[in-house]
């Protein structure tokens, strides 16, 4: 007898069919992968078993938990399952936790809903709760908030209060998605831990391919709703059927062709670059000490070279960036861009802004919603102090795989892999030499991410594009990427051919980060046809 | 959370240093002399001259300035040109009516819009949302001097429950004063109620999207444990804000409301004080709504860190 028994699950909301007729079976102490791109059904799937879906939804078919009927059931009923027979831990731990109330009352009142204990009780085991998910009371004690902590400790928190009672289910959704790689596989760590302590079984929901097939024990393929394939986790990867689940392996380890033309000058020279920002001070009238985000940072980017700068956050990534592209002025060091100075008297000059544009990881927020999409892509014009011709918008649109008709469209009628086009579409537009992609990449399902690393790839080709691609993705940095710059604290640790790099780290970080990247079992992807 | 006083009682200081000299200099550039107001148009120049020089209107403004703002300090707000008795002592007599009313119109704010804002809240696009949503747009509508004249033909003159205006005084008894400033506090409290109630639903509708209300939901919590529990306390922060705003605008802005009901509170004091260039009285008047204002601001930034950790700084 399964714990969890899916069978033929349909769901609507407001009358639109989001699950159609989705079985799966979760047996005891099985880790079970859910993998799918947005819209595909895997989080309404988790929130259909908690009976937590947004309002207008209606359920039919089956689901039974543990002998529980969870679609009969009443809802004093289902609150009673919740937190106790099924914990639930969500993606964004920066958001899950109440701000307003300290770590230890958010564990302990798992504990005192479901079971009837004093609260001095309750926040004893919820201590204790703690310290299996490595946030021990000594270090960490239950009076903190969570501004307090960082995301990855956030997480545990959120972790502990869902396995605070041993549910005999927990559903982990996209658990690790927003961390650090670093932390992300700590995460996961603790996760395999407790499932081994507590024999507990897991729906382990993810986009991530390589997070999961070293993980779950099973593995169910879902797109627009439909489980499409399911298998063995370890083996899935060679008896995989279904024409989709091989585009998603072929996808995730995805290699766009570069023909890489490289010249020897350098386009963008930074040189021993400080930018350091006043650090929260002690006392009221101390000096104020001062916290280098950029610490002495130095590169070079030839013409026609892609170069990609990977580390965490809070490494000093987007201070850099910002730096590169004269939105700050550093205290120290200096930025030349095709030789002339970025920064020159505090302003940067429209002369040398002109040879550089920016693509940001959120396409639909760096677009201004009101204004059509001719004018979206024209906005770098300013630099050249003239107005877009016509045929320049088309060019521009046309080269990034849209339509010329799209000029007359507003941003929110795409989807997010094509305004992410209309992004690098704006950034093309005035023909620049350095492109620098900020996490370009990272909010894309990996089937649009393929197909946008191609077009990178092919713009690089065709106009002779440099592109500096910031992630903290190695492996999409690793595809695309001749060379690779490693940042930890506000210092270059590690740089060097891409390659190289990735096979024979040296520096003991650049070791870490790399080890804690998930890896994908060679697929045999030979059948999939290219589409 | 001692810093997060210290900074702020700093600031407050500085606010009033700044409002007392703005006060205090607008007023000097207003044209109109008291002496001349007091004695009336056919008065000899030289008894305006007297009188000038016993109120000490010679002086340099700098000097009349330091003087008024020590005897401030001291508790002494001066004399009053126009009612040659001591302005804290009128001054007093005002406030004993028009702080009671303020805080009876605010509680009565709070009491209607708490419940309404919650209600309509918890039943998103339902019709009793609906309802609560036009009701207040037209409780905000209303002009209150309408209202309260309404009630005054409805409860006053046809039914008879409460007198139509005036001021018993608090020696008559504590209830019969309470009955005389209800029909007041009503037609205060109705517009600031709406808009209360509308913030409320508002914000308590964008906290109960919020993620860690999931997270509380998926620990087994019924919709009302997690609106009790997580949702409110987090909805209460513009909350407050609106609240700090309305007690000082209660305190002053309530005088076409006195007026309807011949309450005689700060708000017509001050009328009265403009128009006869009683600026002494002015003044001190409005040296005390600032003051007032900045200590509620002030209450209400500490009553944000007290319900917001994050505001304490870290430890």
């Amino acid at each position: 007898m399964n714990l969890l028994q899916i069978k033929d699950l349909d769901l609507d909301i407001h009358g639109t069919p989001i699950l159609k007729g989705v079985s799966l079976e979760i047996g005891e102490g099985e880790i079970h992968g859910v993998i799918g791109e947005s819209g595909s059904g895997k989080s309404m799937t988790a929130l259909s078993v908690m009976q937590l879906l947004p309002e207008g939804s209606a359920c039919r078919g089956e689901i039974h938990l543990d002998g529980m009927s969870v679609l009969e059931a009443s809802e004093p009923d289902l609150c009673r399952m919740r937190g106790d027979a099924v914990g639930m831990v969500f993606q964004e731990p920066m958001t899950a936790l109440n701000p307003l109330q300290t770590i230890g009352a958010q564990v302990a009142e798992t504990i005192r809903i479901h079971e009837d204990v004093s609260q001095a009780e309750a926040m004893a085991r919820a201590g204790e709760v703690l310290r299996r998910c490595e946030l021990p009371p000594e270090d960490f004690p239950l009076r903190r908030y969570p501004h307090e902590l960082s995301g990855g400790q956030r997480q545990r928190v959120v972790i502990a209060i869902a396995i605070a009672l041993r549910p005999k289910l927990l559903i982990a959704d996209e658990p690790t998605t927003a961390l650090d790689v670093t932390t992300q596989a700590e995460i996961l760590q603790l996760i395999q831990q407790l499932v081994r302590e507590d024999g507990m079984s897991v729906m382990f929901i993810t986009h991530d391919l390589a997070v999961v097939t070293g993980l779950a024990d099973r593995i169910s393929i879902m797109r627009h709703g439909e489980v499409v394939e399911q298998g063995d986790g370890a083996s899935l990867h060679r008896s995989m059927t279904h024409p989709y689940t091989k585009a998603l392996f072929a996808a995730s380890s995805h290699q766009p062709e570069r023909a890489g033309q490289r010249a020897e000058t350098p386009l963008l020279k930074v040189d021993a670059l400080v930018r350091s920002y006043p650090a929260a001070r002690r006392s009221l009238f101390g000096k104020g000490e001062r916290f280098r985000a950029v610490d002495g940072v130095s590169f070079e980017i030839k013409k026609g070279e892609s170069v990609g700068l990977v580390g965490e956050s809070g490494c000093g990534k987007s201070t850099l960036t910002r730096a590169i592209l004269g939105l700050e002025a550093a205290q120290e060091g200096s930025i030349h861009l095709d030789g002339a100075q970025v920064l020159a008297g505090g302003q940067a000059s429209a002369e040398v802004r002109r040879k550089m544009q920016v693509v940001f990881q959120d396409p639909y927020g760096s677009f201004n919603p009101r204004h059509k999409v001719a004018r979206l892509v024209a906005e770098p014009f300013h630099l050249l102090g003239r107005k877009a011709t016509e045929a320049e918008i088309d060019e521009a649109l046309t080269s990034v795989g849209l339509t010329s008709g799209d000029k007359f469209k507003y941003i929110h009628e795409f989807s997010g892999g094509q305004r992410q086009r209309i992004a690098i579409a704006r950034a093309l537009i005035i023909k620049p030499e350095l492109i620098i992609l900020d996490e370009a990449v990272s909010a894309l399902d990996v089937s649009i991410r393929a197909q946008i690393l191609d077009l990178l790839a092919d713009l690089s080709d065709t106009f002779g594009l440099t592109y500096l691609f910031i992630s903290h993705d190695l492996s999409v940095v690793r595809a695309i990427t001749d060379r690779v710059l490693v940042m930890k604290q506000g210092k270059i640790v590690e740089q060097g051919p891409s390659e190289a790099l990735f096979s024979n780290p040296q520096h003991p970080y650049t070791q870490t980060l790399i080890e804690a990247v998930p890896v994908l079992p060679d697929a045999d992807i030979s059948q999939v046809e290219t589409t | 959370m001692l810093r997060y006083t210290l900074t702020r009682t700093g600031s407050l200081l500085i606010s009033l240093i700044v409002a007392s000299l703005v006060i205090f200099f607008t007023l000097e550039v207003v044209p109109g002399d008291p002496a001349s107001f007091m004695l009336g148009i056919n008065a000899q120049p030289e008894t305006i001259a007297a009188l000038r020089e016993e109120l000490g209107l010679n002086q340099s403004p700098w000097a009349r300035y330091l003087s008024w703002i020590t005897d401030l300090v001291q508790g002494d707000l001066g004399t009053s040109y126009t009612y040659r008795s001591p302005v804290s002592e009128i001054v007093a007599e005002r406030l004993v009516i028009s702080l009671p009313l303020a805080a009876y119109a605010l509680a009565l704010t709070i009491l209607i819009a708490f419940p309404v804002g919650i209600w309509a809240a918890t039943r998103r696009g339902s019709f009793a949302d609906i309802s609560v949503m036009g009701g207040t747009q037209l409780g905000i509508a209303i002009p209150n001097f309408w209202f309260a004249m309404l009630m005054v033909l409805v409860f006053a003159i046809n039914l008879r429950w409460f007198s139509a205006g005036g001021f018993p005084g608090w020696d008559e008894g504590f209830w019969v004063s309470i009955k005389a400033l209800t029909l007041p506090a009503i037609s205060l409290a109705l517009p600031q109620a709406s808009i209360l109630a509308r913030v409320m639903r508002s914000s308590l509708l964008d906290t109960l999207d919020e993620d860690y209300i999931r997270t509380a939901r998926a620990k087994g919590l019924t919709k009302g444990q997690a609106l009790r529990g997580h949702a409110l306390r987090n909805a209460l922060i513009p909350v407050l804000t609106i609240i700090g705003l309305q007690f000082s605008f209660l305190l002053a802005g309530a005088i076409i409301i006195e007026n309807v009901f011949f309450l005689p509170g700060l708000g017509r004091l001050v009328f009265q004080a403009i128009s006869q260039r009683d600026l002494i009285v002015v003044e001190s008047v409005v040296m005390l709504l600032v003051f007032a204002v900045i200590m509620v601001n002030f209450l209400v930034d500490l009553a944000y860190s007290w319900v917001d950790p994050r505001l304490r700084g870290r430890r």
